[in-house]
C-alpha cells in the first residue's frame, strides 16, 4: 500500500485560507470593521509614540475647555487634561478588559464544554448544574456583584467578566461536542483505533472551533461596553489612570457645561462594540458552511 | 401540563439553592478581613473581633450559611451596617422600582420592536427599511449609561422637558404622574438596546415567512400585499412576546442596574452600587439576591407560559 486512496485526501489548508479570505473580503462591513479595530488597537499600543499630550498632565486654565481650544483636539476634562490624550491611552485599558476576558473565557471553555460533552457521565452532571446556577443571574449584576467583593482595579474586572462569560461560552461548547460526537465519521475514527483523546483534539475540536471563535467575537462587543460599564460604576481601574468608562463618569460632574468630555469615551465605546458585532457577524456567516457562498 | 409545571418547579429549587450559596459565599471572596474594611485601618482588634462576633463571622462558613439561609427565607436579611436600619425595608421599596422601572421599559421595547420590525419586514430594502436597521445597529452598541447621559443632557438640561433625578416612589406625595414623569428617560435608555435586538429578530422572522412557497401561492392568486401580510405572514412569523421577553430580560435587567445609578433611581441597582461602595455587604446579598431571584422566577413563568401556548414544548 503505497499509494493514500484520493478520498482520504484533506482539503488544501492553505487554499482554503485564501478561499475563507477572499469571501471574508466581499464582506464589506466585517472587512471595514476589521481595519478599524486593526486601527484602534494599533493606537492604544502606540499610545506613548503618538498621544500629543500626557493623559495626566493637567492645565488649570484649561479645565472643560470645548474642543479645539489650544493644542486641545479634543477639548480638555475637568481636571483640564486633554481628552484626545487620554482616549487613546484609556484605549488600552478599555480593550484590554474587553478583548481578554473572553478570549481566555474562550479557552477554559473550550476545555470544559469538549471534556463535560465528550465524556458525558457524572462531572459533565456537577458542570452543568454549576453553571445552571450561574445563568440565573443576569450576566452584568453578576459582573458587579463579583466586582464588587473584590478590591477595585484592572485584575478585578478581568476576572469578573471572564467568570461571568464562562457558562454562555461553555454551553455553546459543550452543545456543539455533543452534535459532532455523534457524527458516523467519529465512530469510523474510533474503528480505526483512535483514543478517545485522539478523537477530541483531531476530529471534534476542529469541528466545533469556527461557531465558538465567531460567538466569542460578538462578545467581545458587548464586553467592551460591559467592562466600560464596570469602570463607569468606580469598580475597575482607578483614578488617574482612566479607560472609557471612568472618563464617560468623569464627563458627569460637568455634564451641562462640558458635554465633550462624556461624548467622546461614549463614542469610542459604541464604535469599537459596533465594529466587534460587525466582524462577529461575518465569521458566523463565513465560517458557517451553510450560509458561505465560495 | 400540571406534569410540566410540576418539573419546572420542582427543577428551580436546586438553581435557587445554588443562587444562594453562590451570593453568600460572595462576601468571602473580599480579600483580608471584612471587619478591616468596615472599621478602618485604625480599628483595634478588640473592636474587630467585637463586630466579629456581632456579624457571626467567628463561626464555620457552613453554620454562617445555614443561619444566614434560614434568616433570608423568613424574608429577614439582617441590618444594614451602613444604615443601622433592617434591610427589608430597604429592599423591599426599592425592588418595586425596579420592577417599575424593569416592566416600563420591557413594554417599551416589546413596542418599538415589534412595530419597527413589522413595518420594516413589509417594506423590505425601502429607506425606512433600512434606516432602522442602521438605528438597531447603533443602538444595539451603545452603552446604556452613556446613553442615559446624553439623554439627560438634551433632555433635562438643555431642553428643560423632563426631570433627570429625584424620584422617590410610587407612594410619595407625586403619585403616579410624578413617577411618570421620572420613568420617560430611565425607560427609554433602558429600552434601547433591547428594542434594537428585538427589531432584527422580528424583522428577521418576518422575512423568512415571506419567502415561503405559501406566500408566493398567495400572491399568485392575486391576494392584496396587505391581506398576506396580515392574515399569511404575521400570524406565522411573529415570535411569541413570551419568549422575546425571556430572551431579552437580562439583557434589559443588567441595563436597567446602569440607568438606575445614572438617574438616581431609587431602585435596587442603585441600592446595590452604593451598598457595593460602603461595603454594607447584607444589603449588597440581600440586593443581589432579590434580582436573582426575580430573573429566575420570571424566565420560570416564561417557560410555563410557552408551554402552555405551543404544545410541542411540554411534551419534549
Amino acid at each position: 500500500m503505497t499509494e493514500q486512496l484520493p478520498i482520504s485526501e484533506p482539503p488544501q489548508t492553505a487554499g482554503t485560507a485564501f478561499r475563507l479570505w477572499d469571501s471574508f473580503r466581499a464582506d464589506r462591513a466585517a472587512l471595514v470593521s476589521l481595519i478599524f479595530i486593526a486601527l484602534v488597537i494599533v493606537l492604544a499600543v502606540a499610545a506613548p509614540l503618538i498621544s500629543p499630550h500626557d493623559p495626566y498632565a493637567a492645565i488649570n486654565t484649561l479645565r472643560n475647555a470645548p474642543p479645539g481650544t489650544g493644542p486641545y483636539i479634543l477639548g480638555a476634562d475637568s481636571e483640564g487634561r486633554d481628552v484626545l490624550a487620554r482616549l487613546i491611552w484609556g484605549g488600552r485599558i478599555s480593550l484590554l478588559v474587553g478583548i481578554l476576558p473572553p478570549l481566555i473565557a474562550m479557552l477554559v471553555s473550550l476545555a470544559l464544554g469538549t471534556v463535560t460533552g465528550f465524556f458525558g457521565g457524572w462531572v459533565d452532571h456537577i458542570v452543568m448544574r454549576v453553571l445552571d446556577v450561574l445563568f440565573a443571574f443576569p450576566l452584568v449584576l453578576l459582573a458587579i456583584a463579583i466586582a464588587g467583593s473584590l478590591q477595585p482595579g484592572l485584575l478585578t474586572e478581568i476576572l469578573a467578566i471572564m467568570i461571568v462569560l464562562l457558562p454562555y461560552i461553555s454551553r455553546l461548547v459543550r452543545t456543539a461536542t455533543i452534535t459532532v460526537k455523534e457524527q458516523p465519521f467519529i465512530e469510523a475514527a474510533r474503528a480505526c483505533g483512535a483514543t478517545e483523546a485522539g478523537i477530541l483534539l483531531r476530529y471534534v475540536l476542529p469541528n466545533i472551533l469556527s461557531p465558538v471563535i465567531a460567538y466569542t467575537t460578538t462578545l467581545i462587543g458587548l464586553m467592551i461596553v460591559v467592562g466600560s460599564g464596570l469602570s463607569f460604576l468606580g469598580l475597575g481601574v482607578q483614578p488617574p489612570a482612566a479607560d472609557w468608562g471612568t472618563m464617560v463618569s468623569d464627563g458627569r460632574v460637568a455634564l451641562s457645561t462640558a458635554p465633550h468630555i462624556t461624548i467622546f469615551p461614549g463614542i469610542a465605546i459604541a464604535l469599537v462594540s459596533l465594529a466587534f458585532n460587525f466582524l462577529g457577524d461575518g465569521l458566523t456567516a463565513l465560517l458557517d458552511p451553510r450560509l458561505r457562498r465560495l | 401540563m400540571k406534569t410540566y409545571f410540576a418539573k419546572r418547579l420542582i427543577g428551580a429549587v436546586p438553581v435557587l439553592f445554588g443562587v444562594s450559596i453562590v451570593v453568600f459565599f460572595l462576601i468571602h471572596i473580599i480579600p483580608g478581613d471584612i471587619t478591616s474594611a468596615l472599621l478602618g485601618p485604625m480599628a483595634t482588634e478588640r473592636a474587630k473581633a467585637v463586630l466579629r462576633q456581632a456579624l457571626g463571622l467567628d463561626q464555620p462558613l457552613p453554620v454562617q450559611y445555614l443561619k444566614w439561609l434560614g434568616t433570608v427565607l423568613t424574608g429577614n436579611f439582617g441590618t444594614s451596617i451602613a444604615t443601622s436600619v433592617p434591610v427589608s425595608t430597604l429592599v423591599f421599596p426599592r425592588f418595586v422600582n425596579t420592577a417599575i422601572l424593569a416592566v416600563a421599559s420591557l413594554l417599551l421595547s416589546l413596542l418599538i420592536g415589534y412595530s419597527a420590525g413589522i413595518f420594516s419586514a413589509a417594506r423590505a430594502q425601502s429607506v425606512f427599511d433600512r434606516s432602522t436597521m442602521s438605528a438597531t445597529l447603533i443602538f444595539g452598541s451603545i452603552p446604556p449609561y452613556w446613553l442615559a447621559l446624553v439623554l439627560v443632557m438634551l433632555f433635562a438640561l438643555r431642553l428643560r422637558w423632563l426631570p433627570a433625578t429625584g424620584m422617590t416612589g410610587i407612594t410619595s406625595d407625586g403619585g403616579v404622574l410624578d413617577v411618570l414623569r421620572h420613568l420617560v428617560l430611565p425607560a427609554i435608555a433602558t429600552a434601547a438596546a433591547p428594542a434594537a435586538i428585538i427589531t432584527r429578530m422580528v424583522r428577521a422572522s418576518m422575512i423568512e415567512v415571506i419567502g415561503q412557497d405559501y406566500i408566493r401561492v398567495a400572491r399568485a392568486k392575486g391576494i392584496p400585499r396587505g391581506v398576506i401580510l396580515r392574515r399569511h405572514v404575521l400570524r406565522n412569523a411573529l415570535p411569541p412576546i413570551a419568549t422575546i421577553t425571556g430572551l431579552q430580560l437580562g439583557y434589559l435587567l443588567g441595563g436597567a442596574l446602569f440607568t438606575e445609578v445614572v438617574f438616581a433611581w431609587p431602585g435596587l441597582g442603585n441600592q446595590l452600587y452604593s451598598s457595593i461602595l460602603a461595603r454594607d455587604i447584607p444589603v449588597v446579598q440581600a440586593a443581589v439576591l432579590l434580582i436573582a431571584l426575580m430573573f429566575v422566577l420570571v424566565n420560570l413563568a416564561v417557560d410555563i407560559l410557552n408551554a402552555f401556548l405551543d404544545p410541542r414544548i411540554r411534551i419534549s
